[in-house]
């Protein structure tokens, strides 16, 4: 074990899949919101777009997403998220377009569990919310979306426990997270591969269970009792 | 009640997985066939081609089976991750997959061999100045997650930027349009890329090794016997010509220069 640590930077390739994870989730939850918002929403070109969106995007490979982001839209179109003279500049790059990706994914996935929140909101609410005056952004902002959350927590987690072990996904475009350790390891110490498995197994069962039972009980706790 | 059930569960899920891991040995030696783990994908080297096989790894493995006295070769991909558990689980007999001797994998296997010695090596534009390492400062490297080349580079040169992919096509296009500066791995890799005809007169090997690879032959460890028919196998293909004649149909056309101070090589003891 120490040795796999000495050799390996194995603490800096699990800090930068939580990096990953973190800012992946927090806009994927920004730009899901809207989403469904578009999708729910009065306007019928917001709703195609949304549709739209989310079934283009759910059913592509995510490797390949990714892989467009860097090389198409970073290396062809020159669209830089980091300097271009840093002495960092691949890293960095690297980092943010895996996280653009990452984004883009799973906002899909947001959209539709975030939906099927908003459909354990009965008609009712949002109907009395309208006909006491509150236009359809108000009702959407105090009415119906505090409640769609609460009910989209369950599914909401499965998609964070799915967003955390697909980062591993970043590795395609040479980013330095867990799955580069684990090749990394496997390449150059095959005798100790038994160890890296249960290393990198250990580490994101750690991470996800936790997540997954918080998660769970918060959604038992927070559920809007009809 | 439920503790029990859960550990039924357990012993029956452990049960499976030891039972799949007999099921992939068995035929290994004996007879006339053999099976031996190649690269599917290096073009030069071993390359699957619709059922085709060519290469230069390919023409010594079949060398040293006919060798061996194997009529009947069974050609079976072996990407560089899987290769020691290829060999301990039996899958594979033999391993000719530009498989590097390095201490930490005679951990797990024994090798034959070498029957090459490759160096790492830069590919670039053709029309680019770099001609060595020394020029990489500051300059965008490409490689993949997990190869040595990169990390050697890395270590010796800490300007250098590098841009790892899973795998070395995602490399060429980005050198060929001139985004990244070059591209690192062993020189008998680059010389297959820059010889496939879509990058025919665009990309160059700069040849100016700057490591050494030895590539052995990956068998099951311990197995003394075996390496030694292996080793005499090699030095007969050496001796006969027939392991110039590989080298020529195989790097030639790429215009790669094989280094013959430390080609051909001679086998290390068996061990």
């Amino acid at each position: 074990m120490g040795e796999l640590f000495a050799q390996f930077d194995v603490w800096s390739a699990f800090g930068q899949t939580l990096y990953l994870a973190f800012f992946s989730a927090i806009g994927a939850l920004i730009i899901g919101t809207i989403l469904a918002i578009m999708r729910v929403g009065p306007v019928g070109i917001f709703n195609k777009a949304g549709a739209a969106y989310v079934n283009l995007v759910r059913n592509t490979p995510l490797t390949l997403i990714i892989t467009f982001c860097l090389i198409a839209l970073h290396y062809q179109l020159k669209i830089y998220l980091a300097p271009e003279d840093s002495p960092t500049s691949i890293v960095d790059n690297g980092v943010r377009w895996a996280i653009v990706g990452l984004t883009v994914y799973h906002a899909a996935f947001v959209c539709e569990a975030l939906r099927s929140g908003i459909n354990t909101v009965p008609t009712g609410q949002a109907e009395a919310a309208r006909s006491i005056g509150l236009t359809f952004t108000q009702s959407l902002r105090e009415v119906v979306l505090p409640q769609a959350f609460r009910g989209a927590i369950a599914p909401m987690a499965s998609v964070l426990i799915a967003l955390i072990k697909n980062t591993t996904v970043a590795y395609a475009i040479g980013v330095a997270e867990t799955a580069a350790f684990m090749r990394d390891g496997l390449e150059f110490r095959p005798d100790l591969s038994f160890l890296i498995f249960v290393l990198v197994a250990g580490f994101f069962v750690l991470l996800t269970m936790p997540l997954g039972i918080a998660l769970t009980h918060l959604s038992q706790r927070l559920a809007v009792k009809r | 009640m439920k503790i029990s059930r859960f550990a039924a569960l357990a012993g029956a899920a452990s049960l499976a997985v030891g039972l799949s891991a007999c099921g992939g040995g068995g035929g290994a030696s004996g007879g006339d066939s053999i099976k031996i783990g190649i690269k599917f994908d290096q073009p030069g080297l071993g390359l699957n081609d619709a059922g085709k096989y060519s290469g230069f790894d390919v023409d010594v493995a079949n060398y040293v089976a006919k060798e061996l006295g194997k009529t009947k070769v069974t050609f079976v991909q072996a990407p560089s991750k899987q290769r020691e558990d290829l060999i301990a689980t039996g899958q594979v007999d033999l391993i000719f997959a530009t498989y590097s001797i390095t201490d930490a994998r005679k951990e797990k296997v024994s090798f034959a061999g070498p029957y090459f010695i490759a160096g790492q090596d830069l590919l670039v534009a053709a029309d680019s100045t770099i001609t060595g390492p020394k020029d990489l400062d500051g300059k965008k490297l490409c490689s993949v997650t997990g190869s040595t080349s990169a990390d050697n580079v890395k270590k010796d040169y800490p300007g250098v930027q590098l841009q790892n992919f899973d795998t070395y096509s995602k490399c060429l296009d980005l050198v060929v349009n001139g985004q990244l500066d070059a591209l690192t791995t062993d020189n008998t890799i680059l010389a297959g890329y820059a010889a496939q005809p879509a990058y025919k007169g665009k990309l160059k090997v700069v040849g100016a090794p700057f490591s050494e690879e030895r590539y052995g032959v990956g068998l099951k460890k311990g197995d003394v016997e075996l390496c030694k028919k292996v080793n005499t196998a090699l030095e007969k293909m050496v001796s006969s010509g027939e392991w110039q004649k590989a080298v020529d149909k195989n790097f030639g056309p790429a215009g790669f220069k094989v280094d013959s101070a430390t080609n051909p090589p001679k086998p290390d003891a068996c061990s």
